[in-house]
């Protein structure tokens, strides 16, 4: 890839990059916020001084972006840039509201979005070349986080068109987001309760565990909008005809189908890797431990269970992240979470709605994901857990 | 497979007469409510929603072993360890949100929920492509350039039939994953059977809900099925049967 | 004839192969011998061009092979590793028959070649040539490979850790296998190996290569008698050059007319040692009886003769501290001249 000591790959990034902000429409201005867009090139929104200073500066990112041979280097610059995009794009969008009108939403338009897409590629593409392991990514996706919230707090990009949204829904945005954690958070503790013991039989006893793989397999292949509409069948018997469930609060439509089928899915992830990593065990090291006197439950105790780990902290990681998404289908059965947002806006067709349910559960399976992988990395003797992953159980659900 | 023959035969029974099922129906149906759907013709709702996954399924497919294709060719060594970074990232995200994201680009209707489904799909495609590649012994690889096949021949030759049951493993997990994110596609007006689910939630028709559901989730183990005959039978002789747990 | 003229290949700052000639004569075994990380299989990767040389040639019969397309030369060269590196996906026959079929060769004449050396490697083309490699054991699959490698006459052998993957015992008979099969078609082999034993057993010339560079290029008894460097010491192993000194020797000449009659043959003694068995049989075999003389079978219908120990550890002494390198023992040690004992009693 290297000619000349350019980076081919980066500078196709830097190209693609110019090429959005030069070509493509950078913001979108709606009259209100169900209003077609009407997009305005970067230079028909900047002053000719303005449009200057922004493509020097600019230009001068992505050819650092591309020339610096310091990985570290490239990341920092790609986080300033980064940052340094939301800001203008912040500052444009609140010099564009007394022209706009009131009602007015400004938002990125698809340059921008490219712009920021190519960026999080060199950003992605550094953070790839400096090998971090994953505590290291833990740590940089913490700081992302943490410098994302607070220029998302700051008067800066207040005038964007989400923030505005988020402001109109400010405490219904909370109210969901704890919803959301509870279906995504308490299915998938019950998964763990459940499916680590019915991992080890299954790992113990083949007769066991091939049909109940097979059922969960089968379970994981069935559409997510089909299954929560199938449970609202039994959950509903159960609601009109057991007093104890109803004054439960079980009822047909709500948290309960959504939170047993969130359940049903993470099942298989829990279950298989819990399987997997019992077997995966070394004979010889089981036999080691037999030998040295260990009775069954210390043998797997202090043996399996250890040695297991990693393959099973990764099944838990593919379970939780896969129920912080599928969690936003809940909403479909009026269980609540930010897929209120997205099927509201979609039925109004307001794109800042929609964004507003989709990001964050984005953030959220991103954050789970990267603190997951840290937790295996730390269990000792985990570098095997990395290499366990690839031959992991499939995530089908969706 | 006999199962599975037999779920094939009750569905296309059910798919060709709906009315012969109705009885079964009946009792989840609202009193005096309609019990089969009838706003669209299930079987043309069926049709339509593999239409959609193939529409999007193929170009992903070629595509995604496209990409892992050049990604593992030699001397694209600086491309690899960033597309693997953007299939990790891109596999932690939710299906439902990239069919959202897509509506505010796309519009409504049948496109977002293609670009959707294409875009998602490809991952899977992409991440078991290169697995498959990767699978491939190094002394494999070797031996074939030791021999004098030229490198396209290597390709189609050698690499390509030993990865195939791997790519067909991942387009296995894209197709489920495309069909059931489609049947979410009908929420943004895609025609899909996930409009049935959806009628029979919003006017309480636990019917619509029935046959809507046992209909998409049939079709999703069906095509699981489909794929997994596929990938057995590209698998070589007498190397042992499925991956994973 | 096959020269590599001052080849040099680096990785980085790393020198892998640095300025190495070699020259293997037609029909030759060369076994480069060195620890791993020596360079030696990227030098025989240079040979094929699966690895390109920073500087230096190949010449095949004075054709340098940057002269011929990249897959015609590969086509013209056997290749065997370690892993035998056989396709999975391919039955046994198909296999074989690969680099013939990449050349178009008809279909009839590929399937004759394939059973041809099938049964050259001793395995029944019937039984073994439609199984798939998974089905094979090590060894098995080890004269699969050697025979794909053979499948379109080349000229030429690269093998690289043939013998890697297998056993001990069975590694000893491929070796001997492929002894009797290079002698028989004439090939020219370049081998790499690790084991010194392998290479003083199997090569009519031995390199010795440490990092990146040749140490010594010699016979086999020019490398045990006066190694060149402390490393080929170490590769030959001090306790165990006079074994591979007699184990190079033949035993023919030192032979003499049984006139002293010791008993040829009885239960004690065993048979006769066969007549083209190296000092090292004979010598481990005095050991284990305890004779100090023994019957050797007569070579083409002559009678049996006998060997007596002082003449073995004199031969095996010679080039040794006490004679000086270039002597000879005296009387009957004229024909140890060091050139290896390519005889079938090996």
């Amino acid at each position: 890839m290297r000619q000349g000591g350019v980076d081919l790959l980066r500078l196709g990034l830097a190209v693609v990059g110019v090429a959005a902000a030069m070509a493509l429409p950078v913001v979108s201005v709606r009259a209100s916020r169900i209003a077609p867009p009407e997009l305005r090139w970067l230079a028909a929104v900047l002053g000719p001084g303005e449009l200057a200073a922004a493509a020097s500066v600019g230009l001068a990112a992505l050819a650092t972006l591309v020339l610096a041979r310091d990985a570290r280097v490239r990341l920092a610059v790609a986080l300033v840039t980064v940052a340094g995009l939301l800001v203008g794009l912040g500052q444009l969008a609140a010099a564009l509201v007394p022209e706009a009108g009131p009602y007015a939403r400004i938002a990125p338009g698809p340059g921008a979005w490219l712009l920021l897409g190519t960026l999080s590629l060199f950003l992605t593409e550094a953070a790839a070349a400096l090998t971090l392991g994953p505590l290291g990514r833990l740590g940089l996706g913490a700081g992302i986080l943490a410098g994302l919230v607070s220029l998302l707090g700051s008067p800066m990009l207040a005038s964007l068109s989400l923030l505005v949204e988020y402001r109109n829904r400010a405490a219904s945005f909370w109210s969901e987001a704890a919803q959301h954690l509870v279906l995504a958070g308490g299915s998938f503790a019950a998964a763990l309760v459940v499916g680590v013991p019915l991992g080890l039989v299954a790992a113990r006893s083949r007769r066991v565990g091939r049909p109940v793989l097979a059922a969960l397999t089968a379970i994981q292949t069935v559409p997510s909008i089909a299954m929560f509409g199938l449970l609202l069948l039994p959950l509903g018997w159960l609601a009109t005809h057991v007093a104890l469930a109803a004054t439960l609060g079980v009822r047909g439509i709500g948290t309960a189908p959504a939170l047993v089928g969130l359940f049903l899915y993470a099942l298989l992830p829990v279950v298989g890797h819990t399987a997997a990593g019992i077997a995966g065990v070394p004979a010889a090291v089981l036999e080691a431990a037999s030998a040295m006197g260990l009775d069954r439950r210390q043998r797997l105790r202090d043996v399996e269970l250890p040695l297991a780990l990693p393959v099973l902290l990764t099944g838990a990681r593919i379970a939780l992240v896969q129920n912080i998404g599928l969690a936003t289908v809940g909403a479909l059965i009026g269980a609540g979470g930010f897929g209120v947002f997205v099927f509201q806006g979609i039925g109004q067709t307001a794109t800042d709605l929609v964004l507003l349910g989709a990001l964050p559960p984005v953030a959220l399976a991103l954050m789970a994901a990267l603190v997951m992988d840290a937790l295996i990395a730390a269990v000792p003797g985990s570098a095997a857990a990395g290499r366990a992953r690839s031959g992991s159980a499939p995530e089908v659900a969706a | 497979m006999k199962a599975s023959l037999g779920l094939a035969a009750v569905t296309g029974a059910f798919l060709a007469m709906p009315g012969a099922f109705e009885p079964l129906l009946r009792p989840f149906a609202p009193p005096g409510g309609p019990i089969l759907y009838d706003r669209a013709s299930l079987a043309g709702l069926a049709a339509a929603h593999l239409l959609l996954v193939a529409a999007a399924l193929l170009p992903s497919a070629l595509l995604g072993v496209g990409l892992a294709i050049w990604v593992t060719r030699p001397g694209q060594g600086r491309v690899l360890p960033l597309a693997r970074a953007v299939v990790t990232f891109g596999q932690t995200l939710p299906p439902v949100a990239v069919l959202a994201i897509c509506v505010p680009i796309f519009g409504f209707g049948a496109l977002p929920a293609l670009m959707a489904l294409f875009l998602y799909g490809l991952l899977p495609i992409f991440e078991s492509a290169l697995a498959g590649f990767g699978s491939v012994p190094v002394s494999v690889r070797t031996a074939a350039d030791g021999m004098g096949l030229t490198p396209r021949q290597r390709l189609f030759r050698v690499e390509l039939p030993l990865a195939a049951p791997l790519i067909l493993e991942g387009l296995r997990l894209s197709a489920v994953i495309s069909l059931s994110t489609a049947a979410i596609g009908s929420t943004v007006a895609a025609r899909t059977l996930g409009e049935v689910i959806i009628a029979g939630i919003n006017v309480m028709n636990l019917a619509f809900v029935l046959q809507g559901g046992l209909l998409t989730a049939a079709l999703a183990l069906l095509l699981h099925e489909a794929f997994g005959v596929l990938a057995d039978r590209a698998r070589p002789p007498g190397s042992t049967a499925h991956p994973g747990p | 004839m096959i020269e590599l003229d001052t080849l040099r290949k680096s990785y980085g700052d790393e020198v892998v192969v640095d300025d190495v000639s070699l020259t293997l004569e037609t029909g030759t075994i060369t076994a480069v011998v060195g620890t791993s990380g020596s360079g030696k299989s990227t030098l025989l990767k240079l040979v094929n061009r699966l690895v390109e040389p920073e500087s230096g040639t190949v010449r095949v019969d004075g054709t340098d092979t940057r002269a011929l397309p990249l897959t015609e030369l590969r086509r013209s060269i056997g290749y065997v590793i370690q892993d035998n590196g056989l396709f999975p996906h391919w039955s046994v026959a198909r296999n074989v028959g690969a680099v013939p079929r990449l050349l178009g060769w008809p279909q009839d004449e590929i399937d004759a070649r394939v059973s041809e050396l099938l049964e050259l490697m001793r395995l029944d083309p019937e039984r073994i040539g439609p199984r798939y490699p998974h089905e094979l054991s090590g060894g098995q699959a080890q004269r699969v490979g050697v025979a794909r490698a053979l499948a379109a006459r080349p000229r030429m052998m690269l093998m690289d850790e043939p013998f890697g993957a297998l056993d001990p015992v069975i590694r000893q008979e491929a070796r001997a296998e492929l002894a009797a099969i290079q002698r028989r078609l004439g090939a020219t082999v370049l081998l790499v190996t690790h084991d010194m034993g392998e290479a003083l057993s199997l090569g009519d010339q031995i390199a010795v290569m440490e990092a990146g560079r040749l140490l010594q290029v010699g016979t086999p008894a020019e490398i045990v008698l006066s190694p060149a460097a402390p490393q080929v010491r170490a590769l030959i192993g001090e306790d165990e050059r006079g074994f591979r000194h007699l184990a190079l020797l033949p035993l023919a000449p030192l032979v003499r007319p049984n006139r002293a009659h010791v008993p040829t043959g009885g239960a004690e003694l065993g048979e006769p040692l066969a007549a083209g068995a190296s000092c090292a049989d004979a010598l481990s075999r005095m050991i284990w009886t305890g004779a100090r003389m023994l019957p050797v079978a007569g070579q083409a219908g002559e009678p049996p003769g006998v060997v007596a120990i002082e003449d073995v550890l004199a031969a095996g002494r010679a080039g040794g501290p006490q004679t000086g390198r270039s002597g000879r023992p005296d009387g009957v040690g004229s024909g140890c001249d060091g050139r290896r004992n390519r005889g079938t009693g090996r």
